[in-house]
């Protein structure tokens, strides 16, 4: 929906009609997300109460949290134009290096080990921006470097070590299950990341810079943008979450071993892709995002509760991607057509 | 994602001629220094395990040579492997099965190159949703168990190799098949479409090309082999598995773009693929037998990948500096 704000950046007082009719195309994408998210929580909830229950809810959103976060900055990423599908293995390194800290400081508090999965996070990041930057190359076969190079490098460390629960100070698994206000930490935490993250991209430069360099990176460039320091910008985004991730899969689950994470960055895509964030850059948001989230999330849950073959889901998340994409073309013809049109007639 | 095509295309024309020269310096160094790697035991698994990926490689470098992609391949392998095991166990004779699992696989790829072609999607999206689909399916047919028992004489001959000596039975089709893909891409009309529809689409349409066709038969291709690799993978384990060749679609890619394919298409030769399949393969097994995990091993794929996309880069901006001294 905001996306609009770069495709149509003149302010002549025809835009003003524009902007609406364009902005309610884009946000029916968010919308139909909802509405598929009721619809498949209706049915489910017909079947079987229990899954409207507080412990239930509960378990949904606790399920959405990692995989939200990591949405969150795949978005950053994937709205300029890039991919980042090193995440997962970035998640692995970071709750491997934080449990493995936690395992030798039992006193650290959970605030560190934040920081720590943040840093560690940032650091792959930085090594994915500054590579895409200067090496000039696309940030598909970067990361997909990155995504073995860091699992590797992940391996190596823990050589075949295992983390358990019972190495883990209890302080910081109380911090994976426990409440504040009745809000899981690690909800809260991933609302604090959507809200800041949102805000960023929709009302500040820095994030309308980054939809422009998505919309055409050649006309970022002449506007004055710095284009490369924001690639970099955004891929140290989308690392720092990953290592947040890192952190909260380490406090949810308390097992650790160097495989943390592994192939999560097929459905981190698929959030942001179902979730209405164009692989192609320029539009989306991180709202959409963590809806696509939460749905993948409610969709595997709906299985379980409705008793059928859990098999299902994962080629469910393959023909959600499809027919995501599908509908974006169709919205992007509609919309090449009636600016043609309105551009015709005045 | 930078547009200068023109410099970093040209450089890459050497660069698969270097990926043949390590490659060859690799394997002298490690049947060197490698203790058991110059046995012809070791040699012979050497073999088959890169047949799969070889395999898929071949259909690749067209599909990335015209500027696409496949994602799915590893899980098209996996969803006919599946689908074999099952036909097997509702009793169909194999030469039966066989058939109908390459049809599978063409089918598969046919359904991606609908989705890329007619529906014009971008085929990165595209295959990221059919690899979930795919793969997906392949759980719900055979869910997590394995089917086992093949007739002897298909497995057999496929673990086999020729006249009891070191080269696998498994060398002819791959052989065969590279001689044939590798003939179509650099002697014929079509492989000069493939190239120019790579280089720009619109020239390619311009110039007579149906790029919309030409990719369409690719992915059907590439499916097909995907479907043959299945099979292949299915009887040299005899295990049809769901998640048989799970994320070996980053190895086939790698191998492709170390063989100096350019991700942006319209360059590429297929003996530089071929090279970077064998050098994947090569260090892999050279490190596995100094007994570094299989895992840890992703080291070496990924940083060999970034440094096969980065080097022509540095080579050609490290030139720029020399001639821009040399003037001034």
């Amino acid at each position: 929906m905001s996306a609009t704000k770069v495709v149509v950046p003149t302010t002549t007082s025809r835009s003003v009609s524009r902007k609406f009719s364009l902005g309610g195309l884009f946000k029916a994408r968010e919308a139909g997300i909802v509405l598929a998210l009721i619809a498949l929580v209706a049915f489910t909830a017909t079947q079987n109460s229990r899954f409207l229950s507080a412990q239930s809810i509960r378990d949904i959103l606790l399920g959405t949290a990692i995989l939200a976060v990591l949405a969150v900055g795949q978005a950053t990423v994937m709205i300029t134009r890039n991919i980042d599908l090193s995440v997962g293995s970035v998640l692995g390194l970071s709750a491997f290096a934080v449990g493995s800290l936690l395992q030798a400081n039992q006193g650290m508090p959970v605030i560190v080990a934040l920081v720590v999965g943040v840093a560690v996070g940032a650091a792959c990041g930085v090594v994915n921006g500054v590579l895409v930057r200067f090496g000039q190359v696309p940030a598909l076969v970067v990361t997909l470097g990155t995504l073995y190079a860091f699992r590797g490098a992940a391996y190596f460390w823990a050589g075949g070590e295992q983390i358990n629960a019972d190495e883990l100070p209890g302080h910081f698994l109380k911090f994976g299950n426990s409440s504040i206000l009745g809000i899981p930490w690690l909800v809260l935490i991933v609302v604090i990341v959507l809200v800041a993250a949102g805000i960023v991209l929709r009302n500040y430069r820095a994030g309308r810079e980054l939809y422009a360099m998505g919309s055409s990176p050649q006309a970022a460039e002449l506007a004055g943008i710095k284009v490369g320091r924001n690639t970099i910008a955004a891929f140290l985004v989308s690392g720092a979450l990953a290592g947040v991730a890192g952190v909260l899969f380490a406090a949810r689950f308390g097992t650790i071993d160097a495989a943390a994470g592994n192939g999560y960055e097929l459905n981190v895509v698929a959030a942001a892709v179902v979730g209405g964030v164009a692989v192609f850059g320029g539009s989306g948001t991180v709202w959409g995002a963590g809806l696509g989230a939460l749905l993948l999330t409610v969709i595997g849950s709906s299985l379980a509760v409705l008793d059928i073959n859990q098999f299902w889901q994962q080629a469910i998340v393959g023909a959600l991607i499809l027919l995501a994409i599908g509908a974006d073309r169709v919205v992007a013809v509609r919309v090449a057509k009636s600016l043609k049109k309105r551009d015709s007639h005045v | 994602m930078s547009d200068k095509r023109p410099a970093w295309l040209s450089r890459l024309a050497s660069w698969d001629a270097a990926v043949i020269v390590i490659t060859v310096l690799v394997l002298l160094i490690a049947s060197g220094v490698v203790e058991n790697f110059g046995s012809s035991r070791n040699f012979t698994f050497l073999l088959l395990d890169l047949l799969p990926i070889a395999l898929i490689a071949l259909p690749m470098t067209f599909v990335i040579v015209t500027g696409e992609i496949d994602l799915s391949v590893a899980s098209t392998l996996g969803l006919t492997s599946a689908v074999m095991g099952d036909l097997w166990n509702r009793g169909l004779p194999i030469e039966t099965i066989i058939p109908l699992c390459l049809v599978l696989g063409a089918v598969l790829g046919a359904l991606n190159g609908f989705f890329v072609t007619v529906l014009k999607l971008p085929s990165l999206a595209v295959t990221i949703g059919t690899l979930a689909l795919y793969r997906g399916l392949a759980f719900v047919v055979l869910g997590d168990g394995a089917v086992a028992d093949f007739p002897r004489a298909y497995t057999s001959w496929v673990t086999g190799t020729i006249g009891d000596g070191p080269i696998p039975n498994m060398l002819i089709p791959l052989v065969v098949l590279a001689v044939v893909f590798g003939l179509v891409l650099h002697a014929t009309p079509i492989g000069r479409s493939v190239f120019a529809a790579g280089a720009s689409e619109q020239a390619a349409r311009f110039a007579g090309i149906r790029v919309a066709r030409l990719k369409f038969w690719l992915y059907v291709v590439s499916g097909l082999v995907a479907g043959l690799a299945g099979v292949l993978w299915t009887l040299r384990y005899s295990s049809a598995r769901a998640d048989n060749g799970l994320g070996m679609e980053l190895a086939v890619v790698a191998a492709v773009l170390l063989g100096g394919v350019s991700i942006f298409g319209g360059k590429g030769t297929l003996p530089g693929v071929l090279a970077g399949v064998v050098l994947l393969a090569t260090l892999q097994n050279a490190l596995r037998l100094q007994d570094v995990s299989n895992e840890a091993l992703n080291i070496v794929t990924g940083v060999l990948l970034i440094i096969s996309v980065l080097l022509p880069n540095v080579v050609i901006r490290f030139r720029a500096a020399l001639r821009r001294r040399a003037t001034t």
